[in-house]
């Protein structure tokens, strides 16, 4: 009795915790896929579906482009910072040097910065180097949120490996160079997707940045054009596309962490155990 | 013999700061150069539109005779919301937090699938996830009013996110939905690392299971909670999206990061706004640095 109360205990709280985690996304399709007329009625189910929204939300504003800038931006963000983490990981996880615990210290602390904390002089810099309201203006202030954990789970995984594996390497007089590109980048692959993906989705995210320095519609990436979707006035906001752009951008992203589930939770805790 | 060695420590030395010097400079580029000229114009009278021109106007806008912001009610009452807003949410993440993380820990049929499900609201971009609480919670036509009503929970329609006594309690809700997962990620990475053998031997007492868990999984994951819950802390203490899009300007949720950006962008004071992101810095470095010192005392303690 008491052990079949405790499995139907057990049961409903994994009922009630997939659908606190799924609910809101499913009401998002659901919505997404009603005419708008209809949208003043609440329903649970679509019982006319029609793609309207989907297609009315590339009309009128260049959501297209928005998506593509997001791609762009993100890519470029994350092949960056996998190259300047992968470089700095040889040298704080490889070799024994002064100053290398202070450093370490110095990059966790920046991951800490409040984004808004250099926002005016981000601000200043951008506009200096004739890069605002452009993607490369948010590129190089992306990197900010991406290059300080990817330093960290690179060089966390690179103290790992065991020391014997590149010993042969210096004996046979190979170039550090060499030895990061020949010895470490194929046994890196594993750490590379993980933090690859977890620095894609951060930039992907990003919106103060990106809400900040950017000014035309067809230069803003996609957290924000989503924000700035409004209907005729102010009040009317034209929720059914609202929902249409939710999804179309969040598909990929959950695709990609169902998809990548094992590494991004080994990634994040990898992250996180560092402390 | 010694020289040699020596020689190729030099050299080592050598190539690590080769290897570090384009990470450095693109960190002391977009964060270390940002971080000075933002507490430089702090204390300065800078404005957006000419910033080349900003006058050195010492700590007015910290404290000043017509109001600096030390003196601004609404900095303060955004400074208490901030902190309202991360004790109430981080800890309510993290008792939810343990309990999908001790339900995941569990070995049962679809644990794959109840994992993946749980980590689908971390995956939501927090504009996207404001956006479709916004419309869930919307006074008129949204689904929580809806289903409240017909619970018969409430009679009328409620303004969650306008009416002024809830918005908070809004931000909050849709906060914990958001990052919940994170947290419980964190607990189960601390309790997978758990040996069995105490439990067996528990359970073989015939220790209550709540008696276990409070003596024997809570003081075993200790560490892993607090790194959780300081991580989840430092990223409440800056919150900036989910309010700007959840309840916008409004003054019972504004949080420093939103004062800070509506003095600096809305309102082109960038001295002004320097000042409260300079401050908002400060109390994000001081409260770092407490935690810092209370785990390494307790790590030297133990």
């Amino acid at each position: 009795m008491m052990r079949a109360l405790q499995k139907i205990g057990f049961w409903l709280l994994v009922t009630v915790v997939v659908l606190y985690s799924l609910f809101p996304f499913y009401y998002a399709i659901v919505s997404s896929l009603r005419p708008s007329a209809g949208l003043f009625k609440v329903a649970y189910w679509p019982h006319h579906p029609t793609f309207a929204n989907y297609t009315g939300v590339f009309v009128g504003q260049p959501f297209g482009r928005n998506i593509l800038n997001s791609i762009i931006v993100s890519s470029v963000v994350v092949v960056l910072s996998l190259f300047l983490g992968v470089t700095a990981a040889y040298a704080l996880g490889r070799i024994e040097f002064k100053g290398r615990g202070f450093l370490l210290m110095t990059v966790l602390a920046v991951s800490m910065f409040p984004q808004v904390a250099v926002l005016s002089g981000m601000f200043e810099l951008i506009r200096w180097s004739g890069l605002y309201n452009s993607l490369p203006g948010l590129m190089i202030a992306n990197m900010i949120l991406t290059l300080p954990f990817t330093v960290w789970v690179l060089t966390t995984f690179m103290r790992g490996l065991p020391k014997e594996i590149e010993e042969a390497a210096i004996v046979d007089g190979a170039s550090p160079a060499i030895i990061v590109r020949r010895i470490f980048l194929p046994l890196l692959w594993p750490a590379l997707v993980t933090t690859g993906l977890l620095a894609f989705i951060a930039s992907w995210n990003e919106f103060l940045f990106a809400l900040t320095f950017t000014l035309s519609n067809s230069e803003r990436t996609v957290p924000v054009a989503i924000a700035f979707l409004s209907g005729a006035t102010k009040y009317d906001l034209p929720w059914g596309r609202i929902m249409a752009a939710s999804v179309i951008v969040t598909l990929p992203l959950i695709a990609l962490v169902l998809i990548f589930q094992r590494r991004i939770v080994a990634g994040l805790t990898a992250g996180a155990v560092k402390g | 013999m010694a020289r040699p060695q020596s020689e190729l420590l030099r050299a080592r030395t050598r190539t690590a700061w080769v290897f570090l010097a384009p990470m450095l400079i693109v960190l002391a580029l977009v964060a270390g150069w940002p971080l000075i000229r933002t507490i430089w114009f702090s204390f300065t009278d800078a404005n957006l539109g000419k910033m080349s021109q900003a006058k050195f106007i010492g700590f007015e806008n910290y404290y000043a005779s017509f109001g600096g912001i030390l003196q601004d009610p609404d900095w303060w009452r955004s400074v208490w919301n901030t902190v309202w807003f991360s004790v109430v949410s981080v800890s309510i993440e993290t008792v939810f937090g343990m309990i999908v993380a001790l339900l995941l820990n569990v070995d049962f049929k679809g644990r794959g699938f109840v994992r993946a499900a749980v980590l689908v609201p971390w995956a939501i971009p927090t504009i996207v996830s404001a956006r479709m609480w916004g419309w869930m919670l919307h006074d008129q036509f949204g689904i929580i009013n809806d289903m409240l009503e017909r619970a018969h929970l409430i009679s009328g329609p409620v303004a969650w996110t306008a009416d002024p006594r809830l918005s908070m309690w809004s931000v909050v809700f849709v906060d914990v939905w958001k990052t919940t997962s994170f947290m419980a990620l964190l607990i189960l990475a601390g309790l997978q690392l758990l040996p069995s053998d105490c439990y067996e031997a528990a359970r073989v007492d015939g220790i209550s299971p709540i008696k276990v868990f409070f003596r024997v999984t809570l003081p075993l994951i200790w560490p892993a909670l607090i790194v959780a819950v300081v991580f989840r802390s430092l990223d409440a203490l800056r919150v900036f999206d989910l309010i700007y899009v959840l309840t916008s300007s409004a003054k019972e949720t504004m949080t420093m990061s939103v004062y800070a950006r509506q003095q600096l962008v809305d309102f082109q004071q960038v001295g002004y706004g320097s000042a409260a992101a300079t401050l908002l810095f400060l109390i994000i470095a001081a409260f770092t640095a407490l935690t810092l010192i209370a785990t390494r005392s307790r790590a030297s303690e133990g």
